[in-house]
């Protein structure tokens, strides 16, 4: 079996599952936020009754994170309720918004909590929730209905998934990082390349990198349609696991004899920066094929870019330069943000330098990544050309419905923040 | 869930993700209060893009809410998309939004998966899928009609008919309405 379909048959209760198998697996973690945390309580309170608890409160994690820094009044009311329903149910693992708690991205938030444990399974009511696999973990993303059953039951039924294997061998330049890998991969096998299947990344060149920029490769699953993204646990993995929580967790590997649906082997030395061009994630170009596009906007943040990695990146370009475009930095999490004036490079902290280099400094959360009310930091309003370390691009994404989106990693983001073009990393890396 | 729906047809292309069938910045309204929920249905499908909007002319949105109009915010009953219909995030407000609207009934060439349980389990919509591209044979506001048990659509403007995928294993949980409705008839959950 592969390490997919072997965290499914233990979650099942099984010897063994085959993929296009139909069962029932057990949860160990949920995960929900402010945008469907609200309307998931409303369900499992329609189906399980007004007085109804949880199935098990210490396997529940609410991370508010969608719009915090907003005026508006739904999203407030939203926040609300989450905090009543943890209030009642007595919920221990709620980080909610304004409180010395508040984590900021749930994915980001997940890793750096300690939820994210080999071996397991963690469901949430986000797309992005395939983030956790870098954990060697069995993580997807659910609708409200799912998440309520399973606040009910703690289960989930589960197509069984093919796995596409995915090896990368060699080492990664300096120039590079996981999102133009991922960013690759994605335009070869196109954005419905994954539909119903499990993504693992194997090879040297991902063992070579840390939990942050591996996160990076397995957030971006869904978007070739993945139900799944996932790195069996190494001992880098098992180190930040234990540095984070005393729970029991379990190492699994593909078998030597799994089935595979499919391999694609990268060579990563040989690779090249890439973007998604508008509007799609899909839509590869290398960098050099769109360099001296004209910009009007820079943002580096996320789940996907938004991690310690991708700020330390952006300011070893930015350092003693300064931006020719707006150019918005929005830490993933409140533990990420306090290391902005920790992390230092020459003696001067990574917040010192994007301050002097002109950047705008937004508050932990998902911020303009997927647009939101039109007070959010960073959000589009007209025809911007925009170049993002996010990881969707589709027509809206970032608010406008006009503006356009390029994908980018957080090397290729700053350099093109430095010439107000797009620009390749390669050219302003010493 | 109904057995045939039958009604205009409303036609888009590839792709067509979850920000354009219900746009983030509408995510907040409440799903429960009669008169927010409403408003899923008025946003349904306005972000996509205009060329893209009711093929092959386009220009043609999906729901109106002017104040003066009545009844569903949709006179669209059967969505007939490319693949990968519903790709992006996981929000269920999606299936939702288009339910509301007043359209039950998707026929894609493929779907992204969490739209596709979403759709399902919530017992929002059916999602069928086409085993052949019919966004090229049928044009917005054909009179088409689907028939779920049969899997087959019927385009009555033009007189074809064309055979669907079957539902297989999900088929039960669409029969049986939502995934809590199957829970209790399997004695998953206590009815």
């Amino acid at each position: 079996m592969t390490l997919t379909e072997k965290i499914i048959a233990r979650h099942a209760g099984r010897d063994r599952v085959a993929p296009g198998e139909h069962v029932w697996i057990d949860i160990d973690v949920l995960m929900t936020h402010d945008v469907c945390g609200p309307p998931t309580i409303d369900i499992f309170k329609r189906e399980f009754g007004e007085a109804a608890r949880v199935w098990d409160k210490e396997k529940l994690v609410i991370m508010p994170d969608h719009y915090i820094f907003t005026a508006n009044k739904h999203a407030h009311r939203n926040l609300e309720v989450l905090r009543a329903f943890a209030s009642d149910q007595k919920l221990p693992h709620f980080y909610d918004a304004f409180s010395d708690r508040y984590k900021g991205v749930c994915h980001v938030g997940l890793a750096e909590e300690g939820f994210n444990r080999p071996g397991s399974t963690l469901i949430g009511t986000d797309s992005h929730t395939c983030t956790s696999g870098a954990f060697g973990l069995f993580s997807t993303g659910v609708g409200n209905t799912d998440a309520a059953l399973i606040m009910g039951t703690g289960k989930l039924w589960v197509r069984v998934p093919e796995t596409m294997r995915f090896v990368f061998e060699g080492t990664l330049p300096p120039y590079l990082m996981a999102k133009d890998l991922i960013l690759s991969v994605i335009g070869d096998i196109g954005v419905d390349g994954a539909t119903y299947r499990a993504m693992e990344f194997d090879g040297h060149a991902v063992y070579d990198l840390g939990m942050p920029e591996r996160m990076t490769l397995t957030n971006m699953a869904i978007e070739a349609g993945g139900k799944n993204g996932i790195i069996a646990a190494d001992d880098v993995t098992v180190a930040y696991v234990k540095e984070r929580t005393d729970a029991a967790f379990e190492v699994l590997h593909s078998a030597p004899d799994a089935r595979f649906h499919s391999e694609y082997r990268y060579d990563v030395s040989e690779m090249e920066p890439v973007v998604a061009k508008p509007h799609s994630p899909d839509n590869r170009a290398t960098v050099s094929e769109v360099a001296g596009t004209r910009l009007d906007r820079c943002y580096i943040g996320s789940c996907t870019g938004g991690k310690l990695e991708d700020f330390v990146a952006a300011a070893s370009i930015l350092r003693g330069n300064e931006v020719r475009v707006d150019t918005y930095v929005v830490p993933a999490s409140t533990e990420v943000d306090r290391a902005l004036d920790t992390q230092q490079i020459d003696g001067v902290t990574l917040r010192e330098i994007f301050e002097r280099s002109g950047c705008k400094i937004g508050q932990s959360s998902c911020a303009a990544c997927l647009g939101g009310p039109p007070d959010t930091f960073g959000r589009t309003h007209g025809t911007e050309v925009v170049i993002s370390t996010t990881n969707r691009n589709f027509p809206g994404r970032m608010g406008s419905k006009s503006s356009s989106v390029f994908l980018a990693s957080a090397l290729t983001v700053a350099a093109s923040a430095l010439h107000g073009v797009i620009s390749d990393p390669r050219e302003v890396l010493v | 869930m109904d057995k045939t729906v039958r009604g205009p047809a409303y036609v888009v292309g590839d792709s067509v993700d979850t920000d354009q069938i219900i746009p983030a910045e509408h995510l907040v309204y409440s799903m429960t209060e009669p008169d927010e929920r409403r408003l899923y249905g008025c946003y349904a499908m306005s972000a996509v893009p205009p060329a893209g909007q009711g093929l092959p002319t386009g220009n043609t949105p999906f729901a109106d809410c002017d104040a003066d109009r009545e009844g569903l915010p949709s006179r669209f009953k059967v969505i007939v998309a490319g693949g990968n219909f519903g790709c992006g995030s996981s929000r269920e407000h999606a299936p939702f939004a288009i339910s509301e609207a007043g359209c039950r009934v998707v026929v894609a060439e493929s779907f992204a998966r969490i739209f596709f349980r979403n759709a399902v389990d919530g017992g929002f919509l059916v999602p069928i899928e086409s085993p052949q591209r019919l966004i090229d044979r049928i044009r917005t506001g054909d009179d088409v009609e689907v028939d779920v048990d049969s899997a087959t659509l019927t385009n009555h403007t033009t007189e074809e008919t064309f055979l669907l995928k079957p539902l297989g294993e999900v088929a039960e949980i669409v029969r049986a309405g939502s995934v809590f409705e199957y829970a209790r008839q399997k004695g998953l959950i206590p009815s």
